[in-house]
């Protein structure tokens, strides 16, 4: 198992994007909810505010209430997306109907903090006969899919699960197993290099290597399909490390 | 292993079987292609054939060009070349002047000539193979063709005419001028499954399932090509029926089915299945059922392909100890042996005597280093090997001539890899087709 310098490095700004993400649980721009971004207009006076944001409880099935709690200081206005302004301290009684990041925005003289909070909702195993009408609340949007269930990514000639590929396997089997509707295609690829017939049997390995991590993470096998591409489905086709890496992936989409 | 490269002008074409040399000796001595033994190339003369009744011009140029390739791509043969054989061109038995061939510059030991005609649409040729040297009883044999006219059947007669020669001259064993190759061709978005005569012409489409196609392989007696086919389920196995013009039954069980390949006795089929979650050697009859396992090792097992000869042995590609090797083993999963000592192996095909694999290989493999996959041949008692590509760009996808005497191969990076055949000493290559197609299969006769 080898890889380039350039390619550590991506792995790594990967990893540490994900953490970040796994954190926050937050769709949005990632920069502004690091704290430094918060102190930046410090030379305008006033301290910057402070936010927390709980929900109770964090989850919930489907047609029950959560009450969302907020407390900030030194803000002037809050906000939270989907819902509004907001008194800067208050409650707030909601009933999602599918998980989800619950967004808040406390504006004040010192500058602008987020809090995020996850509520987590229950998707009762639906009949297939009724998936029609309930595809929409279960499944949850593509966007959301892909922003939870990302890709892995491979080692040169390998299907061993690389160590920051755990992280993602772990975020992506919570996602899953929070909605439960949610059937997974893994796609097995290869890069270019190599031969036709084996790489269809390595992108085999490797998208099954996907299926067992996440299997391991609670996610049942019969919503998890797999399919081996090989080096017949290439994401790009230039001759060097970055694309050959690109192409080297086990890629999660969802098998409608 | 010992590593040995082959003389590019020593006379290859000698003994039957190999004889096993003592290492230091020179890999001549070993590797030769089977044909009469012991002697040196036939000269043989090939005149232009004469016109007769009609209006033959066309067909007989096709005639004439074909039958001079075919020869010259046998191997077997020291072709006098066209600027030196005599001006006339005789038509029959009786029109021919031996002595003119047989003498300088020439110096023809055999003289296949005849005529071309044309009558009532029909395509009429009379061939005729002559030894030189004999005054008394010249004539080897006489062959008559008729067929309907056209330019595809003046170069199948052609062939036909060829093959009857190297019959006679070739050590008993049969020309080729007659076989097929099977191959992968991409067709905008996808690949179909494409056939052509064993010299490059004739190419045509066989399938038109609008998916990605690859890994054609025909049955021994031509009736069937097994391939596999990208679907919704991934890959897996189709057969399609040369006879009836169209797919039929291939029993699927789950699981990425991939690198069908035919037992001499075409009552088997050997593939890679996924079926068990790991892919692994299936054999199955050639409708998918009664499939069974026979290897049993967490890695990619793929690429089978059967001793031809005993039908008792299958060589695989397997990923088992990470980069691929090739492996034989019996036919029933025991005796698993390695062959490759590292680097990355791929794609063998059996040599029809079952003394030799030829397969894809690239033995300094890895990032950065400067390894480029060529096309070897090894025999499989001695583990020797030599190298039989060198400097043309990346090689995979050999398959033997049923003759034993050609490979033909896939040459080229992505959308520009195209099949070419070579001598199975690594001479004479050629391209057979543009770019675009890739995976050739030769047919069993």
């Amino acid at each position: 198992m080898i890889s380039s310098q350039s390619n550590i490095w991506k792995a790594t700004l990967l990893g540490a994007t994900f953490a970040l993400l796994t954190i926050t649980g937050c769709h949005h721009d990632h920069a502004s909810a690091i704290p430094a971004n918060a102190g930046a207009p410090d030379n305008s006076g006033g301290p910057a505010p402070t936010a927390s944001l709980t929900a109770d409880p964090p989850s919930i099935d489907l047609g029950q209430s959560v009450v969302l709690n907020w407390r900030t200081t030194n803000a002037t206005s809050v906000t939270i997306d989907g819902i509004g302004q907001l008194p800067i301290n208050g409650t707030q009684t909601v009933s999602p109907s599918n998980s989800t990041n619950f967004h808040l925005i406390a504006k004040g003289d010192g500058g602008v903090t987020e809090a995020n909070v996850r509520v987590t909702v229950r998707v009762p195993v639906v009949p297939s006969m009724g998936a029609d009408n309930n595809t929409d609340g279960d499944m949850g949007s593509e966007a959301a899919f892909h922003q939870n269930v990302q890709d892995l990514f491979y080692d040169y000639d390998s299907f061993d699960l690389r160590p920051d590929a755990q992280s993602s396997v772990m975020h992506a089997a919570s996602y899953l197993n929070a909605h439960p509707a949610i059937k997974v295609l893994i796609g097995g690829y290869c890069d270019d290099r190599g031969s036709a017939e084996y790489n269809i049997t390595l992108g085999e390995n490797r998208a099954n290597a996907a299926k067992t991590a996440l299997v391991s993470a609670g996610v049942s096998a019969n919503r998890l399909r797999v399919v081996s591409y090989g080096k017949e489905k290439q994401f790009c086709t230039e001759e060097n490390e970055s694309c050959w890496q690109q192409n080297r992936r086990a890629q999660f989409t969802l098998d409608k | 292993m010992k590593s040995i490269r082959a003389g590019k002008n020593v006379s290859l074409f000698a003994v039957l079987f190999a004889s096993i040399a003592v290492p230091s000796m020179h890999a001549q001595d070993w590797f030769h292609l089977e044909t009469s033994g012991g002697a040196t190339r036939i000269r043989i003369a090939v005149a232009n054939f004469k016109p007769q009744a009609g209006d033959p011009a066309a067909y007989k140029h096709t005639f004439d060009t074909t039958l001079f390739a075919d020869l010259t791509a046998a191997g077997l043969f020291d072709i006098v070349s066209k600027d030196m054989i005599p001006q006339s061109t005789p038509g029959t038995q009786a029109e021919i002047s031996l002595a003119q061939w047989s003498a300088a510059p020439a110096s023809a030991a055999m003289v296949a000539f005849g005529n071309v005609g044309v009558a009532n649409d029909r395509l009429v040729v009379n061939g005729f193979l002559d030894d030189a040297k004999n005054a008394q009883y010249p004539q080897v044999f006489a062959k008559q063709y008729n067929e309907a006219a056209s330019d595809d059947s003046a170069r199948q007669i052609a062939h036909r005419f060829a093959d009857e020669i190297i019959a006679r001259l070739g050590g008993g064993v049969s020309g080729i001028a007659e076989t097929k190759i099977y191959y992968s061709k991409r067709t905008g978005t996808g690949k179909e499954i494409w056939e052509m005569d064993y010299d490059g012409a004739n190419q045509h489409e066989i399938t038109h399932l609008g998916a990605i196609s690859i890994s054609p392989r025909v049955s021994p007696d031509n009736s069937r090509v097994a391939f596999s086919s990208l679907g919704k389920d991934g890959f897996q196995i189709k057969m399609y029926s040369l006879l009836l013009g169209r797919l039929v039954n291939f029993t699927s069980a789950g699981g990425t089915n991939v690198s069908p390949a035919w037992a001499p006795s075409g009552q088997q089929l050997a593939f890679s299945s996924s079926r068990t979650g790991d892919p692994e050697i299936w054999i199955s009859d050639p409708e998918g059922r009664v499939a069974h396992k026979i290897t049993s090792f967490i890695g990619p097992d793929v690429s089978p392909t059967w001793n031809p000869k005993t039908g008792g042995q299958i060589a695989w590609i397997s990923g088992r100890t990470h980069l691929p090797q090739l492996y034989i083993m019996d036919a029933d999963g025991s005796g698993v042996q390695r062959l490759t000592d590292g680097g990355y192996a791929t794609s063998p095909s059996w040599s029809p005597n079952g003394q030799f694999l030829t397969f894809a290989w690239d033995r300094k493999y890895g990032p950065g280093a400067p390894g480029g996959q060529d096309i070897y041949v090894m025999e499989i008692a001695s583990k020797k090997w030599i190298q039989l590509t060198h400097d043309i760009g990346p090689c995979d996808f050999p398959s033997w001539s049923p003759d034993g005497r050609h490979i033909v191969f896939a040459n080229g990076n992505g959308a520009h890899t195209r099949i070419m055949s070579m001598l199975a000493d690594g001479t004479q290559k050629q391209a057979l087709t543009g770019a675009g197609s890739d995976m050739p299969n030769w047919s069993w006769k």
